[in-house]
């Protein structure tokens, strides 16, 4: 597959979380709490695009099919937006901007402390994805900036484990899954020494 | 099938009861899985019937119902009451059923008779969610003899006059209006007197988050969200939590002189 080809099969798959909300919500199929829902939906998508994106690179090295990096920003642009949708849900579905209450839950709660620490890391990476920040800041520098994307990615899934009441089957995947991509760098690192 | 009962206006909210969809697709009964929609899918071929409820322990004539015998033997009635979910979220629902202090008089509870405790169905055959070890199976759910003796106690065998519904507990449930949901037990098999406090399944997992009071408090958060305010079901706005969910001018004096931080 030539690189235009995997580009646009991404940008579509990964639209596919927002257009099902759509066609959800105007069917009249988000259920009885659709503000729920629409969390619950864009969280758990954030966490794909997440680990999509962290999966780029083992999957690479192991095919060597080096094309796959030219969708890793797109990746992980995607995950920065349906983390925005799940933050913007938060603050304006469900607090409707509260800001009293956004900062007592923010302050008292681990799991949005968590989530919202990880909403804010992810910032700094979306806003410098661009080729000319890449330039400016330098490879090195940018790679390593680039790096709090594994912080961002144990701060989503311990925000995950946090909030369910007490079936824990969903949170522990991802954590599994992240585990193995985390543990696969690791031990690359240490054979490439 | 249509359940004859009596409307009783004084017990009942008149606010608008939640729609009958969401009362049957939105449910938390983790014996039936764990997410809200998995009740309405996986109990659809739950047996309801043949089914005992066995009245037992500290009580002077212990008995073993027949479902039927005991959806007769008490005059029902339509109540629509008010339910907060520990989860933050609520609804209005048209209740049929008859108070549990009926019952209890019937049974004569000894001097020794200071709680009840209330059993669901153990058949992992059927409920799914039982064979996966979310929670200490049975599930087990407890009140103060006083509570459960008060008239807003129910037991529920059908919602907007109609049999229950089994995703909503079939045959018979518990309905404790001014406490969190999960305090009103499903699928009842057992309800037995005891002088000490029972244990409650909620309260074995996470003993500092599911007190055996769990009354409905927007002072005292839950340790991982806020218990402030609460999301009416099918309203975009949410809403304050009221003491007690609101029946605080009915059920408050019984818990006078307690430190309701402390008995959460």
């Amino acid at each position: 597959m030539n690189v235009t080809r995997l580009k646009i099969a991404t940008f579509l798959l990964a639209l596919y979380p927002l257009i099902r909300l759509l066609v959800f919500a105007a069917t009249d199929n988000l259920g009885a709490n659709p503000i729920e829902f629409i969390t619950r939906s864009t969280g758990t998508w954030t966490l794909v695009g997440l680990m999509l994106t962290l999966t780029i690179t083992p999957l690479r090295k192991m095919t060597g099919w080096n094309s796959l990096l030219r969708v890793r920003r797109m990746l992980g642009l995607f995950s920065f937006f349906y983390a925005s949708l799940h933050f913007i849900t938060y603050i304006w579905l469900d607090q409707f901007f509260d800001l009293g209450a956004i900062i007592h839950d923010v302050y008292k709660r681990p799991f949005i402390t968590v989530g919202f620490s990880a909403f804010i890391l992810l910032i700094p990476l979306a806003l410098t994805s661009s080729n000319a920040m890449i330039r400016r800041l330098g490879a090195k520098r940018w790679q390593q900036l680039h790096k709090l994307v594994y912080l961002i990615a144990i701060l989503g899934v311990l925000h995950y484990v946090w909030l369910v009441k007490k079936d824990l089957t969903q949170p522990l995947i991802y954590a599994g899954v992240l585990t193995l991509l985390l543990g696969w760098r690791l031990w690359h690192a240490r054979e490439t020494k | 099938v249509r359940l004859a009962a009596a409307a009783n206006a004084r017990y009942s909210t008149t606010e608008t009861p939640t729609p009958y969809k969401s009362v049957t697709t939105y449910n938390n009964y983790y014996e039936f899985g764990t997410d809200k929609s998995d009740p309405a899918e996986n109990a659809q071929n739950f047996r309801t019937h043949p089914w005992t409820v066995s009245i037992e322990g500290e009580v002077k004539h212990p008995k073993v119902w027949d479902i039927d015998a005991l959806i007769k033997a008490f005059p029902l009635e339509d109540r629509t009451y008010r339910l907060r979910c520990v989860e933050g979220w609520s609804m209005v629902i048209p209740w049929v059923g008859f108070p549990l202090a009926s019952l209890i008089k019937q049974v004569e509870p000894t001097g020794n008779a200071k709680y009840v405790e209330f059993t669901t169905l153990h058949d992992p055959a059927q409920m799914a969610g039982q064979r996966i070890g979310v929670l200490d199976w049975p599930y087990t759910e407890g009140l103060r003899l006083d509570e459960a003796m008060h008239p807003l106690t129910l037991m529920a065998v059908g919602l907007y006059g109609q049999t229950l519904p089994n995703q909503n507990g079939a045959p018979i449930r518990l309905v404790v209006p001014w406490k969190y949901g999960f305090k009103s037990a499903k699928a009842i098999v057992r309800i037995r007197f005891t002088d000490k406090q029972p244990q409650t399944a909620w309260g074995r997992a996470a003993p500092s988050e599911y007190g055996f009071y769990s009354n409905v408090n927007p002072a005292v958060d839950h340790p991982r969200w806020s218990q402030a305010k609460e999301r009416r079901i099918g309203e975009f706005f949410k809403r304050d939590t009221l003491a007690f969910n609101g029946y605080g001018d009915q059920v408050a004096q019984m818990y006078r002189g307690m430190d309701l931080r402390k008995y959460y």
